[in-house]
């Protein structure tokens, strides 16, 4: 087990660095001088302009522009934007609803995606499977852009007008986690399609494996065969998938927090992309793929503990 | 599994006397298909007594293991369907019970040992716990007590160093020693009748006289109804009682061990005897039954070996023989089972 | 189960046999898909929207690509008898605006599949098939790209090109630098197993060189999963290009994008739903039909996957 998570730590560090310095090379290594950009029209006095491109480093190649950027992050600090705000103090606040947001989506898969399509598994090939086989292809057709749209319309804005139910805040997070709850579904929408299908075709597996023939010959009763020997090895690939898949919640939530105006890091992103604060941008990318980095990780950990078969090869 | 109004949580404590332990009696199973109905079973009846191994003998296809699985309770159902027979376990129809009194007879009375252990233990749980799992749900004992009884088990299959690869997982086992532990779960609450699969099949030469050596010693120390169910004659020979040979769902030879080894009175079990490599036939070309094991889609009409038998007559494409009987204990489904019994080479 | 070797089913069972001769198995699949109804429903759908694509004056009799066919009094003005899906907030038809929007989507949506597939799938061949370094280069940068979540990735590509530049192309570009890995990978692992296959060996001991093995050999049985994937991917990247052009950074103004019009329309949503409501419906019939047409080749080339 010591070794195999040694191992999945060491393959970690070689991608955590290419694909910051990835990112870092897309946003810095096109042309124009962002330094001078900062004073629009105005000619900046090209002695601060030269002290600046000092301070931030502008003088030096890339990699070791990359260099100075990475050691920060490592120690936590991802720099400041041109104008001297740290870019941290951007996104404390917002990454916090970013991940408010991919946290409720992750419970809505985890809940939908897997009651589904443990009903379609143990219905297979009756019209209730067939159904919900359908509604995860309608679920994978109907991007965030649609779907988000038309919950805002229905559960926010029809729903109080036809019933008076206020129940489902469709914009901003003043009503605190009810504020997630639309958004969330939304976001989620996709990733309960993906997890659904996944569900019925590992649970359908299982079942047709010979441990669970056994357990049945043991004599175990139908509720203990299904709770206890097929969930724990069809669930298995389930859980990994879940954990993954919370590093492309919050790198996808972009478009639904824009939606639903949730002043999160998606968002935060977009405003300073259009005021090319790089600092803010690089900063923002980063973080959400440590993230998504991270998740992986602790998924392949994850794995490890719930199959044995991984910890001692 | 159809409802029944009869007691069965308690099985009679007496039955007729003069009937056996288990008896399957004229067993019909059939598979739905797309293709069609594959009729796997078509009239199978056997009987086991205390004590007593039978060796069910047929190539894959012929129905043996799912014969076997019927006596579970273990099929799909549907695909499977049991349109006729009976299993009965002390007289009682296993069949026609619902679904949680027959587990309490699974596994508890009647267990069974699979052909690939490593596919057959779940891959999650420890080989302990797996054990363990009979104790705590059939006698609702405590997991430390469970464990106690794993290790007496596992010793009991002479598994080295049973205390410490209670926790283990199966796939940190040999094959044999996979096997010692499928057998072990199966023996745990010392059942009355026990069903092995193939128990040796996956394994090398050496192990499985092992593992056969274990099977019988343990047969004989609790005196349970064992049912062996092989292609392999050279596995049976020095453990089985009597054997029932089985061809395209159907016995067609039913024997005392001896007697069929000695003359057998089927085309079919004479050809299987043949083909059984001997010393003291060295140099001479080994015998092959000639043709192919039939397509259950489509069995042939008549007698369903007789595509391939040296005996074959006009007859044989017509009419099913019906297990005659050829002497105390003996039947043999072949129309012309004396000529065979006389050694009558074709 | 051991009923496995009674009810297993012949015809698929020949079908895997097959396997080994492409030209069997595509001939299978294609009788398979041609009697598959969501095969039929999806490429008649995927046929229209490519037509509509091409000439989309074959569906609308308004230009939308002029701007004298708007109208700024007609603005939000609803459904009526001339404007069959309302108006927009400057007045113009929706209804030929829709169809003309189809051009953007089925352009990145096929464009940045093709290139995505040929990226990754020719550099998966090499990682695959030559293994060593190769492999470890190539595999490791791809996971690099891999870790980049699609459409956050995209967006900053495509921020970092500015909007004075975007447009359909600049959007293929960022789709497929980010999505090229999940198809070497795809295609890595089903060379992998390829070329461990005995008739490989075969060709190698017939003395057949590295091109031909990876060409004529290894190629045709190693390029099914790849060809799903792709297919299904088509509908991922409508659906980003629309997200991206709603966000402001993909398709620009004057050019035409379902994605940009849902964008457009957002802020009067609640009192003139139409001009969100049509280019987003069709946004989803879109997708649905390339999602279609992936299941149903999924199906045919592997049924296996199912």
């Amino acid at each position: 087990m010591g070794r195999y998570v040694i191992r999945r730590l060491l393959q970690a560090i070689p991608v955590l660095l290419g694909t910051t310095f990835l990112i870092f090379a897309t946003v810095y290594a096109l042309p124009g001088d962002p330094i001078a950009a900062l004073g629009g029209d105005r000619l900046l006095d090209p002695l601060l302009v030269a002290r600046m491109r000092e301070t931030f480093h502008l003088n030096d190649p890339l990699l070791v522009q990359y260099w100075y950027y990475i050691s920060g992050v490592v120690t936590g600090d991802l720099g400041t934007t041109f104008r001297g705000v740290p870019v941290a103090s951007f996104f404390q606040h917002k990454i916090q609803v970013t991940f408010n947001l991919a946290i409720t989506a992750l419970v809505f898969e985890a809940i939908l995606g897997v009651l589904l399509g443990l009903y379609a598994a143990l219905r297979r090939g009756r019209w209730q499977d067939q159904a919900i086989l359908a509604f995860t292809l309608l679920l994978v057709s109907v991007p965030t852009l649609v779907s988000g749209f038309i919950l805002q319309l229905v559960l926010g804005v029809k729903l109080k007008l036809n019933t008076g139910i206020d129940f489902f805040p469709v914009a901003g997070i003043q009503d605190g986690w009810r504020s997630y709850l639309v958004p969330g579904l939304v976001l989620a929408g996709l990733s309960v399609a993906y997890l659904a299908r996944l569900t019925r075709t590992s649970l359908m597996e299982t079942l047709r494996a010979d441990y669970v023939r056994t357990a049945v010959a043991k004599g175990m009763p139908r509720r203990r065969v299904l709770g206890r020997h097929v969930l724990r090895n069809s669930l298995i690939p389930v859980i990994t998938y879940l954990g993954a898949d919370l590093g492309n919640l919050m790198g996808g939530a972009v478009i639904t927090e824009t939606i639903f105006n949730l002043p999160g890091v998606g968002q935060q992103l977009f405003q300073s992309v259009y005021l090319r604060e790089n600092a803010v941008v690089v900063g923002i990318v980063t973080v959400l793929v440590l993230v998504y980095i991270v998740a992986n990780l602790i998924v392949d950990l994850l794995y490890a503990v719930l199959d044995p078969r991984i910890r001692y090869d | 599994m159809k409802n029944s109004t009869v007691d069965t949580h308690t099985l009679p404590a007496q039955w007729a006397d003069d009937e056996p332990l288990l008896v399957v009696d004229d067993l019909y199973v059939e598979f739905q298909t797309r293709q069609g109905t594959v009729r796997a079973v078509n009239g199978v009846s056997y009987s086991v007594n205390a004590g007593e191994t039978l060796a069910v003998l047929g190539e894959s296809g012929s129905g043996k293991s799912v014969t076997a699985q019927a006596i579970m309770g273990i099929l799909d159902m549907p695909p499977a369907r049991i349109p006729r027979g009976q299993v009965r376990f002390r007289g009682t129809d296993l069949l026609k019970m619902p679904d949680d009194a027959r587990s309490q007879i699974r596994g508890r009375r009647v267990s069974m040992i699979f052909q690939d252990a490593l596919s057959a233990l779940n891959p999650v749980f420890s080989v302990g716990w797996q054990i363990g799992e009979m104790f705590r749900v059939h006698r609702g004992m405590s997991k430390r007590d469970a464990r106690k009884k794993a290790v007496e088990l596992m010793d009991r299959v002479r598994i080295p160093a049973a205390r410490d690869r209670l926790d283990d997982f199966p796939h940190q086992f040999s094959g044999g020693m996979r096997q010692r532990i499928m057998i072990a779960m199966a023996i745990a609450l010392d059942p009355e009748i026990l069903i092995a699969d193939e128990p040796t099949t996956a394994l090398d030469v050496t192990v499985q006289a092992q593992i056969m050596g274990l099977l019988a010693e343990i047969q004989r120390d609790s005196d349970m109804g064992l049912i062996l169910i092989t292609h392999d004659l050279g596995v049976v020979a020095d453990v089985a009682d009597k054997i029932a040979v089985m061809y395209g769902g159907r016995i067609v030879e039913e024997a005392p061990v001896h007697d069929l080894y000695r003359s057998p009175a089927h085309p079919y079990s004479k050809g299987l005897l043949e083909s059984i490599p001997r010393v003291d036939l060295k140099g001479q070309e080994l015998y092959a039954i000639k043709g192919m094991p039939p397509n259950l889609l489509e069995m042939p009409t008549g007698c369903a070996f007789h595509p391939r038998c040296p005996y074959r007559r006009a007859n044989c494409e017509t009419d099913v023989p019906p297990l005659h009987p050829v002497g105390s204990g003996r039947g043999s489904a072949c129309h012309y089972w004396r000529e065979v019994l006389d050694g009558g080479h074709s | 189960m051991t009923n496995a070797t009674v009810t297993q089913e012949p015809a698929k069972h020949a079908k895997r046999v097959k396997a080994k001769k492409p030209a069997s198995l595509w001939s299978d699949a294609w009788y398979d898909l041609r009697r598959n109804k969501i095969f039929l429903i999806g490429s008649a759908l995927v046929l229209i929207l490519i037509l509509m694509a091409a000439f989309p004056s074959l569906f609308s009799p308004i230009d939308a690509t002029k701007a004298a066919t708007c109208d700024l009094a007609q603005a939000r003005k609803g459904i009526t008898s001339e404007h069959w899906f309302g108006t927009d907030n400057l007045g113009c038809d929706t209804y030929s605006r829709v169809i003309y929007g189809a051009r953007v989507s089925i352009i990145v949506g096929i464009a940045t599949g093709v290139i995505t597939a040929v990226i990754g799938g020719g550099l998966g061949l090499l990682a695959g098939f030559y293994g060593r370094w190769t492999d470890v280069v190539l595999s490791r940068l791809a996971e690099m790209f891999f870790a980049i979540p699609v459409i956050l990735g995209a967006l900053l590509i495509l921020a970092m090109i500015g909007r004075d530049k975007a447009g359909a192309w600049f959007v293929v570009m960022a789709l497929a630098i980010l999505a090229w890995p999940m198809i070497l990978r795809i295609m890595r692992a089903s060379v992998i197993s390829a070329k461990s296959q005995d008739y490989v060996t075969a060709a190698r001991a017939l003395g057949a060189g590295p091109g031909r093995i990876m060409i004529r050999h290894i190629l045709p049985n190693a390029i099914t999963p790849v060809i799903v994937t792709a297919t299904l991917n088509l509908g991922v990247f409508i659906a980003a290009e629309a997200g991206l052009s709603f966000l402001g950074v993909g398709v620009q103004p004057p050019e035409i994008s379902w994605g940009l019009m849902i964008g457009d329309a957002r802020n009067r949503f609640l009192e003139a739903p139409e001009p969100l409501i049509f280019p987003a419906v069709f946004l989803s019939i879109t997708v649905l039909a390339f999602v279609m047409l992936g299941d149903a080749v999924r199906d045919a080339l592997d049924p296996k996957l199912r």
